[in-house]
């Protein structure tokens, strides 16, 4: 059964009366999985070096 | 009959840097910057500001109204929107807008006229002293900061309603819109030793109903301060959010709640789920289980989960929209692009979260921090995801890991641009961002409900706009494009 197949037919056990009009489009989803290696390699470049000062830094006041 | 859900949100955005490393001066600085680079340095008019009204009648005697800063820095922008220094941080109040695919784009505007301000502030700073700023709402040490969001409401739906009606949603929508954290920063929470939680916000809340922003924050607010005509509107201040980074989920956050609000106006409260019996501990406990499993004991007697609440608001809405139309907050087609998504984020999260990785932000700040854990082998308490978990909200291009993420945008980058500077067309904030833009010199002030002019001799003049759906495009761009000074428009006005 495809991942959307499976979806489907939980969301049609559970919610019998909305299943017809809605759907998850997971084909975005699963393309995401596949691109999370490159994405950490993204964002470790751009990762504050010194992750511990970085964090300890920033500190705010309370605010609204 | 519902009426139409203007709506707008506020945001008081993180702030790091500057010299002597005084928030409150940088938050300035930014601020003025920003107003002294563009086309207007218009003030703002505190005239009506009554930020100590309480929409259930009397003030609670325990209630510390919130304090008005005049003196902080406060500027009119073009597009309509609030340009301030709130506290200690620079706060950006979108105009108010007709629809929440609109309230989306000039809150996405926010955070581009953010950008641009404190880049211009940072180019009359030494290199050590940048500033930086964060769309969030916490610093993780026990400090929170907020994001708020308006809507308008009948006068005729009794406040007492509005509490029955909304807490079920405001307790549980974070399971699709919170923004995540890592660990916990107040007591009850530290005590339970999270991970991971759903909502930047949620342990900050200690009562259910209440006038305060800052200290005992409620999850129903009752600042009865309309800025429009009392007799007719509510302006019901919601305090109880995360600022999104995802624009899925600040149009869902905002098209759910305008639904279920129209609903409640048309069907009254009976429709509504029963509220949970502890909403403060509902919504607490549902920040801190990612897994979407915890369950709450309602006044039904019937236990619920974040999702039970959810899926249940959600049939509501659907049911109101067949039945009565979704007039009151969008046209058809983006009132059915709200009801699609957040059925798609609702059912994501629960059976696939990688399928809403790209429009729920805790699930893509969780992603990141799980996959750099795994690569690294890092403990839960590592400083290098506690960084992971700050940076996704960092404004800067360079740094953002937001807009490194994956996700989905719902608004063309043209469109953004233009928002920074155009107000919407379709509520008043469109006469008072034209005003602004066209006759600077000759407004003395401004603010929510009204334009004051002063043409150099006479009396100041006020042009009050108490209803928030006059001063459209459609009523006043005509006038404004005869009317080549102020003079004129004042003039054309009266007759």
């Amino acid at each position: 059964m495809s991942e959307q197949e499976r979806i489907q037919k939980q969301r049609t056990e559970r919610t019998a009366d909305t299943a017809a009009e809605v759907s998850v489009d997971t084909t975005k989803g699963e393309q995401l999985k596949a691109e999370l290696d490159d994405l950490l390699d993204e964002i470790d470049e751009v990762l504050e070096e010194n992750a511990e000062e970085f964090v300890r830094n920033y500190v705010q006041k309370g605010g609204e | 009959m519902a009426i139409a859900k203007v709506l707008g949100i506020e945001t008081e955005y993180g702030i790091a840097g500057g010299p002597d490393m005084d928030p409150i001066t940088a938050s300035s600085i930014v601020v003025n910057a920003y107003a002294q680079q563009g086309r207007t340095r218009i003030n703002w008019d505190f005239h009506g500001e009554t930020p100590e009204l309480d929409a259930r009648g009397l003030p609670g005697l325990t209630s510390f109204a919130p304090i008005v800063e005049t003196h902080l820095a406060n500027t009119v922008l073009t597009n309509g929107a609030r340009l301030y220094v709130d506290h200690a941080h620079p706060e950006y109040s979108s105009p108010e807008c007709r629809t929440p695919l609109e309230a989306t784009l000039f809150d996405v505007a926010g955070e581009e006229v953010m950008r641009r301000a404190v880049m211009v502030a940072n180019e009359s700073l030494n290199p050590e002293h940048m500033i930086t700023l964060y769309k969030n709402n916490s610093d993780g040490k026990g400090n929170s900061y907020g994001t708020h969001e308006n809507y308008l409401v009948s006068r005729d739906v009794d406040f007492s309603y509005v509490i029955r009606a909304m807490v079920p949603h405001f307790v549980s929508r974070q399971i699709i819109v919170g923004a995540g954290k890592l660990g916990a920063e107040t007591d009850h929470a530290i005590d339970a030793d999270p991970y991971f939680q759903l909502s930047q916000r949620a342990e900050f809340f200690e009562e259910v109903v209440g006038l305060e922003t800052t200290l005992k924050r409620p999850i129903i607010n009752t600042r009865d301060e309309p800025h429009s005509d009392a007799e007719r509107f509510r302006r019901l201040h919601v305090i109880i959010g995360d600022a999104n980074l995802s624009q899925v989920a600040t149009f869902v956050k905002l098209g759910s709640t305008a639904l279920l609000l129209a609903a409640l106006e048309d069907f009254g409260p009976e429709p509504f789920p029963s509220a949970p019996r502890h909403p403060v501990r509902a919504v607490r406990a549902y920040a801190l289980d990612p897994t979407l499993h915890a369950v709450e004991i309602c006044d039904d007697d019937q236990w619920r989960s974040a999702w039970d609440f959810q899926d249940q608001l959600w049939q509501l809405a659907d049911r109101y929209v067949t039945q009565r139309g979704g007039e009151a907050v969008a046209d058809d087609g983006e009132v059915t692009l709200i009801l699609r998504q957040w059925r798609e984020l609702l059912d994501g999260v629960r059976d696939d979260t990688d399928a809403v990785a790209d429009r729920v932000d805790w699930v893509a700040k969780l992603r990141v921090v799980n996959g750099i854990r795994e690569r690294y082998d890092l403990g839960p308490h590592d400083a290098k995801l506690r960084a992971i978990d700050l940076q996704y909200h960092d404004l800067r291009p360079e740094k953002s890991l937001a807009q490194r993420v994956g996700l989905t945008k719902l608004l063309d980058e043209g469109a953004v641009r233009e928002a920074v500077h155009n107000p919407p067309r379709t509520t008043r904030a469109f006469f008072r961002g034209q005003c602004v833009a066209r006759y600077p010199d000759q407004i003395a002030a401004a603010n929510w409900d009204s334009v004051v002019f002063d043409l150099g001799e006479g009396p100041l003049q006020r042009v009050p706009m108490l209803d928030p759906l006059r001063g459209t495009a459609a009523l006043t761009q005509d006038l404004l494009e005869v009317s080549s000074t102020a003079d004129e428009l004042l003039q054309a006005l009266d007759r």
